[in-house]
C-alpha cells in the first residue's frame, strides 16, 4: 500500500494543475514574458520552452525513481538486511553522461541565442538612448530631435536600437513583451535591439532595485503603425501650446513660471531644467509619475501637492498651491498636448 | 553561567551556535513574513511603507545567509565533526570560542540598527540596511544611501566574515590534522568531507567579500571612489567582487546540507552511501566549478556575448556532478529497507525539492533565456527552493538526527511528522506560485505592484504558505524546548548510524571518547561483508584525560571588533584605537594564557 511519503511529489504536480487554473481565469497579464510581440522575445520564449520541456523531463524521471524507492523500499519488520551494494561504476558513467548529452541540446541553442540577441540592431535602425533616473524613464531619439519620458514610443517592424545609460544609481529596462532586460549603469551605454511585430501599448518596469521608490518605476513602450508613429513624432516636436488670453491655462501658465516648477522642469520657451521630466507635452501622454498613475486632473492635483506622499523618496517636494491656483497649473499642464 | 562564557569545549560551542542561528532564523523569518503580509494586496498593499519594506528583505536575505543558514551548518560542524574523526576537540579550542562571539556580536551589531535611528536623529526607529543583501553600487554610496543603513551593512558583514574565516582555518586543521589513527581521507564520514570542502570555499570565497567591503567602506568613510562613476570609479567592479565571493557561498550554504543528507539517507535506508568516492569527488568538482560560475549573476548587466557564453556554459557543467550526487542518494534508498522517521523524511523532502529549485537553476543558466528571469519573483522562487527546500530541509534532517546526540533527547516523531508535512505544504504554497508572478512580469524587491499585472492571486497563495512555514517553525520550537525537560535518556546510537559520534554516550562526556579509536574502515559501527562492528569503547577512561579550561580572552578579542565598527559607523574615528587596543591585549593575553590542568 502506497502511504504517507509517496505523496512528496503530488505537492508540485497539484499546485502547478491549480496555479494553471488560476492562470487561465485571472486578466490579460500586460507584463508577462509568454506573449513576445518582437524578434527579441520570442528568441528568449522559445529558448525558454526548450529548456523546461527538457526540465520536465528531467524532473519526472528524477522523481519518479524517489518515489519508486520509498514505494518499494519500505522497512517491513523481519526482512533480511538489505545487500550492502557500495556503488556501481556503470551506473555512475551512465548518469554523468546523460545530464552531458541533455547539456549539449541547451548549450548550443543557449549560445546561438547570446550572439542572436546581443544587442546590435542593423544598419538604419530607429536610434533611441534610453536614461534611466530615479525613479523615472527619459528617452531621446538623437535622429528625430525629439525627448519621450517613461512612454517610449516605436514604430511598428522598424529595428530599434536602445542605447541605454543611467543618469544615477543602477536600473534595469524591462519591458517583457518586447524582450529580456538589460541595466542601465552610470558611465556605461548597455544596448537591445529587437523590432516589434506587433502594435499596442506593452507594460514595463525597472528590474533592478534602485532605492525607495524602485517598485514605482513603471514603464510603458506603445508600438504604433508608420503613420501614428509620425503623427506622434510631429506633435513631440511641435512648440508647446500657447494658452488663450485670460484663459485658466494662461493664470496655470505665469503660475508654473512663478512657482518651484520651473527649477526642475523644461517646457520649451517657458522653464529649462534638467532635474525632473521635461513637461513639453505632458498633456499627450497616458500616465505620469513614472508611468505609475493615469495623467488625469485628479491624480495631477494629488502629485502636485504632495508627490513624496504618492510615490516614496520622489524628489519633488509638496508644492504650496492650492484651490484655483492648483487648478490652474493642471489645466495648464493638460492642455500641453 | 560562567562556565558557558569561556567555554572551548566544541560541544557546548555547537550549541551556542544552535540556539544563536535559531534565534536569528526566527528574526529572518518574522521579516519575511512582514514581506508576504505587505504583498497579499496589489496597489500599496497593508500599508507597510517603501523604506521599511526595502529593510525589511534587505535584512531577511542578509540574516538568513549569514546568521541562520552558515551559523546552523557551523552548529553541526562544532558538534559533530570531532566525533565523527575520533577526536577529543577542534584544532584551536580557543579560535573556536572567538568564531562564535564574533559570529554573536556581529549579529547583534547588525540588528541594533533596527532600534539605533535616535543615536543618528534619523527621524525614525530603524536605521536598518536597506539596499539588498547583494548592496549593489552606487546605490551603496554616500550620495544615493547617506545614512547610517548601508555602514551597519557593510559593518556587520565585515565582523561576520572574520568569525566565517576563523572558523574555516580551524575546521581544515581539525579535519586534515585531528583523526583518529586510520580514519584515511576516504574514510571520513561524508558529512565531514563536505564540510572540509565548505571550508576551503569560506577561506577562499570570504577573503574577496573582505577586500570589496573595505574598498566600499572607504568610498563611504574617505570618499574614495572605487564604485563611483563619476569618479572614474566602476559600479561594475563591485558586482564582480560581490558575486566572486557570492557564488562560492551558494556552495557554502549548500554543501553541508548534502553532507547531512549524506549521512541520513544510509542510516535510514540500512545500506551504505551508494557510491561513495564519487559523492564525494563531485563535492569536489562541485566547489571548483563554484569558482568559475559568479558571473551569471550578472548576465543582464551587459557583459558581451562571449562572456555570457562562457559564464553559462560553465554554469550548466555544475548541473552534472550536482545530478551526479542526486542519482547515488536515491541509487542509496535503492533496495534498503527505508524507515520514515523525521529525520529521512527531510533528507528525502531535500532531494525532492532541491531538484526543482536546481532544474529552474537551468533555465536561468541560459544567459538568454534569463533576461526574462533575473530579478524577478522567479529567482525567488529558485533560491528558496533550493536555500530553503535543500539547505534548510538538509539542516532541519540534521537537527533531527543529532540532536539525540547533542542532548541526550529524541524529539517528538508525532510533532516531527507534523513540523515535516506542513513545512513541505508550506513551502510549495509559498514558493512554486512565485515562478508564476515572476514570469508573468513581477520584478522582486517591489512594495507593491499593480493589480493589473494579475498577480495578485499568486502573491496570496505565497502569503498563505509562508505562514504555514512559521506554523510549521513554531512547532518544531516547541518539539525542541518540549525535549529538554524530558530526562536526558536517548541511547547511544537511536538509529543504528555507522559513524563514529554513534559509538559513544548521548551527549558525550566532556573528553568525547574514552579511549581514541582506531579505524579500519568506512563504516566502523557497522556489520559489512569485510567487518564487524567496532569494539565497544570503555566505559571509564583508562586513565585521566587532560581537557583544557576555559577562557574569557576569546570573548574580549571579539569584543574588539564590534568597537572598532562603531567607530567607523559614528565617523569618530580614535575609537578605532580602543577597538584594537582590546584586540592586541586580547590577543597577547590569549597567546600567553597559562595552560591550565
Amino acid at each position: 500500500m502506497l502511504r504517507g511519503p509517496v505523496y512528496f511529489d503530488a505537492v508540485p504536480l497539484v499546485l502547478v494543475a491549480v496555479l494553471l487554473l488560476l492562470t487561465g481565469c485571472s486578466g490579460p497579464f500586460p507584463q508577462s514574458v509568454f506573449h513576445p510581440r518582437s524578434d527579441f522575445a520570442t528568441a528568449l520564449d522559445g529558448l525558454f520552452w526548450n529548456i523546461f520541456w527538457w526540465a520536465v523531463a528531467v524532473f519526472l524521471v528524477v522523481e519518479t525513481l524517489l518515489v519508486i524507492a520509498i514505494a518499494r523500499y519500505r522497512a517491513r519488520p523481519g526482512a533480511p538486511a538489505p545487500k550492502p551494494i557500495h556503488g556501481h561504476t556503470f551506473l555512475e558513467i551512465g548518469w554523468t553522461l546523460a545530464p552531458v548529452l541533455i547539456l549539449v541540446f541547451i548549450a548550443v541553442p543557449t549560445m546561438r541565442t547570446i550572439f542572436a540577441t546581443a544587442g546590435q540592431a542593423p544598419e538604419g535602425a530607429l536610434r533611441v538612448e534610453v536614461i534611466g533616473h530615479q525613479w523615472w524613464w527619459e528617452y531621446r531619439y538623437p535622429t528625430l530631435g525629439i525627448n519621450a519620458m517613461n512612454e517610449l514610443h516605436l514604430p511598428l517592424g522598424t529595428p530599434v536600437q536602445l542605447e541605454m545609460t543611467s543618469a544615477d544609481v543602477i536600473h534595469s529596462f524591462w519591458a517583457p513583451g518586447l524582450g529580456g532586460k538589460r541595466d542601465v549603469i552610470q558611465g556605461r551605454t548597455n544596448r537591445i535591439a529587437f523590432t516589434a511585430d506587433s502594435t499596442g501599448e506593452y507594460w514595463g518596469q525597472c528590474a533592478e532595485f534602485c532605492g525607495a521608490s524602485h517598485a514605482n518605476m513603471r514603464l510603458r513602450v506603445v508600438v504604433q503603425t508608420d503613420s501614428q508613429f509620425q503623427a506622434w513624432v510631429d506633435r513631440q516636436r511641435s512648440a508647446p501650446v500657447t494658452p488663450a488670453k485670460g484663459s485658466p491655462e494662461e493664470k496655470g501658465q505665469q503660475i508654473f513660471r512663478r512657482s518651484a516648477c520651473i527649477g526642475c522642469h523644461t517646457i520649451t520657451g517657458i522653464a529649462n531644467a534638467k532635474v525632473g521630466p521635461e513637461l513639453t507635452h505632458v498633456g499627450s501622454r497616458g500616465t505620469i509619475a513614472g508611468a505609475l498613475f493615469p495623467n488625469n486632473t485628479e491624480m495631477l492635483h494629488h502629485w502636485i501637492q504632495n508627490a513624496p506622499s504618492l510615490k516614496p523618496g520622489a524628489l519633488m517636494p509638496p508644492q504650496n498651491l492650492a484651490g484655483e491656483d492648483l487648478d490652474a497649473v493642471v489645466a495648464y499642464l493638460q492642455s500641453l498636448k | 553561567m560562567k562556565s558557558w562564557l569561556t567555554t572551548t569545549d566544541h560541544k557546548r560551542i555547537g550549541m551556542l551556535y544552535f540556539w544563536t542561528a535559531f534565534c536569528f532564523f526566527l528574526i529572518g523569518g518574522l521579516e519575511a513574513l512582514v514581506i508576504r503580509a505587505q504583498l497579499v494586496k496589489p496597489d500599496g498593499g497593508l500599508g507597510v511603507s517603501a523604506e521599511t519594506f526595502n529593510q525589511m528583505f534587505t535584512m531577511h536575505g542578509t540574516t538568513m545567509v549569514f546568521l541562520a543558514l552558515m551559523p546552523l551548518s557551523a552548529a553541526f560542524f562544532n558538534f559533530i565533526i570531532p566525533l565523527q574523526i575520533g577526536a577529543r576537540d577542534v584544532a584551536f579550542p580557543r579560535l573556536n570560542a572567538f568564531s562564535y562571539w564574533v559570529f554573536l556580536l556581529g549579529g547583534l551589531f547588525l540588528n541594533f540598527s533596527f532600534i539605533a535611528g535616535p543615536l543618528f536623529s534619523a527621524g525614525r526607529l530603524s536605521v536598518a540596511p536597506d539596499a539588498g543583501w547583494f548592496g549593489y553600487a552606487n546605490l551603496t554610496s554616500r550620495q544615493f544611501s547617506p545614512g547610517p543603513n548601508v555602514d551597519f551593512w557593510l559593518l556587520g558583514l565585515q565582523i561576520l566574515g572574520i568569525a566565517s574565516l576563523a572558523a574555516g582555518f580551524n575546521f581544515v586543521v581539525t579535519i586534515l590534522n585531528m583523526r583518529a589513527p586510520g580514519m584515511r581521507m576516504l574514510r571520513l564520514p561524508p558529512f565531514t568531507w563536505m564540510t572540509l570542502i565548505t571550508q576551503f570555499l569560506v577561506i577562499t570565497a570570504f577573503p574577496v567579500i573582505t577586500v570589496a567591503l573595505v574598498l566600499l567602506m572607504f568610498d563611504r568613510i574617505f570618499g574614495t571612489h572605487f564604485f563611483v562613476p563619476q569618479g572614474g570609479g566602476d559600479p561594475i567592479l563591485w558586482q564582480h567582487l560581490f558575486w566572486m565571493f557570492g557564488h562560492p557561498e551558494v556552495y557554502i550554504l549548500i554543501l553541508p546540507a548534502m553532507g547531512i543528507v549524506s549521512e541520513i539517507l544510509p542510516t535510514f535506508s540500512k545500506k551504505p552511501l551508494f557510491g561513495y568516492t564519487v559523492v564525494v569527488y563531485s563535492g569536489v568538482v562541485i566547489a571548483f566549478l563554484g569558482w568559475s560560475v559568479w558571473a551569471h549573476h550578472m548576465f543582464s548587466s551587459g557583459l558581451g556575448p562571449i562572456a555570457d557564453s562562457v559564464f553559462a556554459g560553465a554554469t550548466m557543467l555544475i548541473a552534472i556532478p550536482t545530478g551526479v550526487k542526486i542519482f547515488n542518494w536515491i541509487g542509496t534508498m535503492w533496495g534498503g529497507q527505508l524507515s520514515f522517521r523525521p529525520a529521512m523524511l527531510f533528507a528525502i523532502g531535500f532531494i525532492a525539492m532541491f531538484i526543482i529549485g536546481g532544474l529552474s537553476g537551468v533555465t536561468h543558466a541560459s544567459a538568454a533565456s534569463d533576461l526574462q528571469q533575473t530579478d524577478t519573483y522567479y529567482i525567488v522562487a529558485h533560491i528558496h527552493y533550493v536555500l530553503f527546500g535543500g539547505t534548510m530541509l538538509g539542516l532541519f534532517a540534521g537537527m533531527y538526527y543529532w540532536w539525540p546526540k547533542m542532548t541526550g533527547r529524541i524529539l517528538s516523531e508525532t510533532l516531527g511528522r507534523w513540523h515535516f508535512w506542513l513545512t513541505l505544504i508550506g513551502m510549495n504554497l509559498a514558493f512554486f506560485p512565485m515562478h508564476f508572478s515572476g514570469l508573468l512580469g513581477m520584478p522582486r524587491r517591489i512594495y507593491t505592484y499593480s493589480a493589473q499585472l494579475g498577480v495578485t492571486q499568486f502573491n496570496q497563495i505565497s502569503t498563505v504558505g509562508a505562514f504555514l512555514i512559521g506554523v510549521a517553525t513554531l512547532i518544531f520550537l516547541f518539539n525542541l524546548l518540549r525535549s529538554l525537560r524530558r530526562p536526558a535518556d536517548a541511547p547511544n546510537n537511536p538509529w543504528g548510524g555507522a559513524t563514529l559520534e554513534w559509538a559513544i554516550p548521548s551527549p558525550p562526556p566532556v573528553y568525547n571518547f574514552t579511549v581514541i579509536p582506531t579505524v579500519t574502515n568506512r563504516l566502523p559501527l557497522w556489520q559489512t561483508e569485510r567487518h564487524g562492528p567496532m569494539a565497544p569503547l570503555p566505559e571509564q577512561p583508562p586513565k585521566p584525560i587532560h581537557v583544557p579550561g576555559g577562557s574569557w580572552w576569546p570573548m574580549i578579542t571579539a569584543a574588539g571588533l564590534p568597537v572598532m565598527a562603531i567607530a567607523a559607523l559614528s565617523r569618530f574615528l580614535p575609537l578605532v584605537f580602543v577597538g584594537v587596543a582590546i584586540v592586541i591585549v586580547g590577543i597577547y593575553r590569549w597567546a600567553y594564557e597559562p595552560f591550565e590542568m
